[in-house]
């Protein structure tokens, strides 16, 4: 049991912020100090004046990194609340004297007393800022940065008004040579390292150094070594100003105009939790959200700059059908009783030969409505998973320079390059005792005994595809063969019907992670044209009214599926919530 | 909701003395003004054969600036479009292709059909790139036309400049006053006071 005392300043309204405060003068101070009790955990004094409530401003700590303690930004001065040595009764307040500590390399102990709001701390914490300010370009116009800037806003928070500084600032030149997916503007950097220690600590490729010495240093690459591993792009996120910028992200918007929404990468089994930057339903980028229940802090290149083919101008935006031997738009309403009309006409000529393929890219709620519609057209109706996209193995860093993994992982890109397969197949052994997979639904097409086939696709581009020629080929010759998918297959110009499937920026639903963990997929843009949400086509299939509202398909699904009881409330909170299964 | 009768005060009118009820000094009060203005020299302009001496803080028809080297001075910070209360500028980024700056505007649209002529462009643009000018008649046959892009904009520089009618009002540095170097001696503390 350990407990810190940290001094907080009354609020805007001049109340104090809780009841338990102890006021104290210590040293000609008064201080007006926070009890928190901080257990045995091991926390620095960033981490324990949190808990109160107190900010302390900091660069170069990050959670998953060192502590180098370089940037000097968090100093905050320090004292001790001691019982006395002769009178245990009588306690010791004491502060150190003219003198401030880094937060971040502090221990917080039994009795440690955190200042940060004092004329010493808060001039520490200014003299600080001018000094990191003194070669910065202020270049913040035409900065990607501005607007969600460390610098920025510690400046207008912590820092002064103007620089004393008269001497030419320093102008070493841009490195847009540094990654692929990274660039680097070399005179707006603050020397925190976080990029250097991220490539060194997490990424373990190690490919950035700081050259150079004093107020010539510089982050650089060594001669001939990009930035090009699967995790570069963090480094973007973690650079608290605008030295190290997104090349995808770079001058498409400014960041003050995007609409963030809390969301799930759908790109691998991984689930990492994101935030969803969108603005007049364009998605403009990734950026990871921080979960320990996911994947931590990071997320990988491939699910971050993944994602263009949402905006994909060749995506399927109407809904068609088709007439003598062309596919043509057709509205929803016809579309739909046309397709319920064949649907049940094949149903009532032989039940077993109708079949339902599920993409892992569905959510569970749709997974679960399209499943309840298909089972309540005859349980004889069989439903199968649709193709799991697997590239190779699953690919841990960090790695060492010649790339072999090194234990312990801090990150994983799961091979396996879909969402939802668990989600999808608990929902399927729940409705069909048994899993079907699709190979068997090529072998089933290959003896002519499929009557009708809905294929509720939605994946996204892959450079060998979802569906391979020949397993296309087989399933021409099924006589209804109805496909919801997002972009053209070698499979949807043979379909009857062809509807559009939504993307994970556009649906709202519970991925199911590899590790079982339910996260929740909110939407940041409308679908494109004609398109409607997934959901949204099965709940019209079902004949039940309204608009889809994930939430509540989620409390029917955790009433009804044992698997999914926990999800029963509705709400999967900011970090989703652990399956048993 | 409705009005206490405490706060209602009720006003009597005035009576009328003889010399009101005449009419008369009324009357030649009236005629008093209409023959001094009669003498008095002429303000009405014929517009448009005569043009308006605008001041120079007239808000008109907006225009982008060129630098000294004939190049647009905007370096899309997007300022003005997040100022611009009625959503009027579109603009898109582009790196730019001069080694001088980063960044430039690929488009420039201002909707002047939208625009409210408000100032606040001016007012947020760090480097004075976007300025209004004193041409105060806008006319044109379509909505298309009125929406006008890059060259457009930077056209009316041009008449305007060449006219002398709208001197440039430049004050900005390369990126805005906080990117300079502060004047000589140093900043003091009474000449940020002041500025």
């Amino acid at each position: 049991m350990a407990t810190v005392f940290v001094n907080v300043l009354p609020d805007a309204n001049g109340k104090p912020p809780r009841s338990d405060l102890i006021k104290v003068e210590v040293g000609g101070q008064k201080l007006t100090l926070a009890p928190v009790d901080i257990g045995n955990e091991k926390l620095n004094l960033i981490q324990a004046a949190e808990r109160a409530g107190v900010f302390v401003p900091h660069y170069c700590w990050h959670p998953a990194l060192t502590v180098v303690a370089s940037c000097r930004m968090c100093l905050v001065q320090t004292g001790r609340r001691d019982p006395d040595k002769n009178d245990p009764a009588k306690i010791n307040w004491s502060l150190l004297p003219n003198k401030v500590v880094p937060a971040c390399q502090t221990p917080a102990t039994d009795g440690t007393i955190i200042v940060t709001n004092n004329p010493l701390a808060k001039n520490a914490q200014a003299d600080t800022l001018e000094g990191i300010l003194l070669n910065h370009p202020l270049d913040c116009p035409v900065c990607d940065k501005a607007g969600e800037c460390m610098l920025q806003d510690y400046s207008y928070r912590y820092g002064r008004a103007q620089s004393r500084m008269i001497d030419e600032k320093n102008t070493p030149p841009n490195k847009p040579h540094i990654g692929d997916n990274v660039t680097l503007f070399t005179d707006r950097c603050i020397m925190c390292s976080r990029c250097v220690r991220f490539t060194r600590e997490v990424a373990g490729t190690a490919e950035l150094q700081i050259i150079n010495r004093g107020h010539h240093s510089e982050i650089d690459i060594f001669p001939g070594e990009p930035l090009n591993n699967k995790l570069a792009t963090n480094v973007v996120d973690l650079c608290p100003v605008g030295a190290l910028c997104s090349k995808d992200f770079l001058y498409t918007h400014r960041v003050w105009n995007l609409k963030t929404v809390d969301s799930v990468c759908a790109d691998c089994s991984t689930g990492c939790s994101i935030h969803l930057d969108t603005n007049k339903s364009v998605v403009y980028r990734l950026r990871p959200r921080h979960n320990p229940q996911a994947q931590g802090y990071f997320m990988c290149d491939d699910g971050r700059l993944g994602y263009h083919y949402v905006n994909a101008p060749e995506r399927i935006v109407r809904p068609q059908m088709r007439t003598e031997q062309t596919l043509t738009p057709t509205p929803w309403n016809e579309v739909r009783q046309a397709l319920v009309q064949d649907l049940k006409a094949a149903v009532q000529r032989d039940a077993t030969g109708v079949l339902g393929v599920l993409s892992p890219f569905l959510t569970c709620e749709e997974a679960y409505l399209l499943a309840k519609f298909l089972k309540g057209l005859s349980g004889q109706v069989r439903l199968a998973l649709g193709p799991v996209p697997v590239v190779g193995q699953d690919d841990t860093y960090p790695k060492d320079r010649r790339g072999n993994p090194i234990q312990p992982v801090r990150f994983t890109i799961r091979a396996e390059k879909c969402p939802n397969r668990r989600g999808v197949e608990e929902v399927l052994r729940h409705f069909q005792g048994d899993l079907i997979p699709f190979d068997e639904v090529i072998r089933s097409a290959q003896s002519n005994s499929i009557q009708a086939l809905y294929l509720a696709g939605g994946y996204p581009p892959r450079e060998e595809g979802w569906i391979r020629t020949d397993q296309a080929e087989h399933l021409k010759n099924i006589p209804l063969l109805i496909v919801q998918d997002l972009l053209p297959s070698p499979i949807s110009s043979a379909a009857k019907y062809l509807l559009p499937a939504s993307s994970f920026a556009e649906k709202e639903g519970t991925f199911v992670n590899h590790a079982g963990l339910a996260q929740a997929l909110r939407w940041g843009v409308t679908p494109p044209g004609e398109c409607r949400v997934d959901g949204q086509i099965f709940l019209d299939l079902l004949e039940r009214r309204g608009l889809i509202h994930a939430p509540t398909v989620r409390q029917e699904l955790g009433q009804e599926i044992p698997y999914f009881a926990p999800l029963a409330q509705g709400d999967l909170g900011e970090y989703g919530i652990p399956l048993q299964g | 909701m409705p009005v206490p009768p405490s706060d209602i005060r009720w006003v009597e009118e005035p009576k009328l003395g003889l010399a009101e009820m005449l009419y008369l000094p009324s009357i030649a009060q009236g005629m008093i003004t209409t023959m001094k203005r009669i003498v008095q020299p002429k303000i009405t302009q014929e517009f448009p054969e005569q043009r308006p001496q605008l001041p120079a803080n007239y808000r008109g028809v907006h225009r982008l600036n060129r630098d000294e080297q004939g190049r647009v001075r905007c370096v899309a910070c997007y300022m003005c479009s997040t100022a611009c209360p009625a959503h009027c500028i579109d603009i898109v980024a582009a790196p730019s292709p001069w080694p001088d700056r980063e960044k430039y505007p690929e488009t420039f649209v201002i909707d002047e059909l939208r625009c409210i002529y408000c100032g606040m462009c001016e007012q947020a643009c760090p480097v004075d790139a976007i300025e209004l000018t004193t041409l105060c008649d806008l006319t044109g046959f379509s909505r298309e036309e009125m929406m006008f892009d890059k060259e457009k904009l930077l056209s009316v520089f041009d008449q305007t400049v060449q006219r002398g009618t709208d001197p440039v009002r430049t004050r900005g540095g390369r990126l805005g006053v906080a990117s300079e170097l502060p004047p000589e001696g140093g900043v003091t503390t009474s000449s940020t006071a002041q500025s």
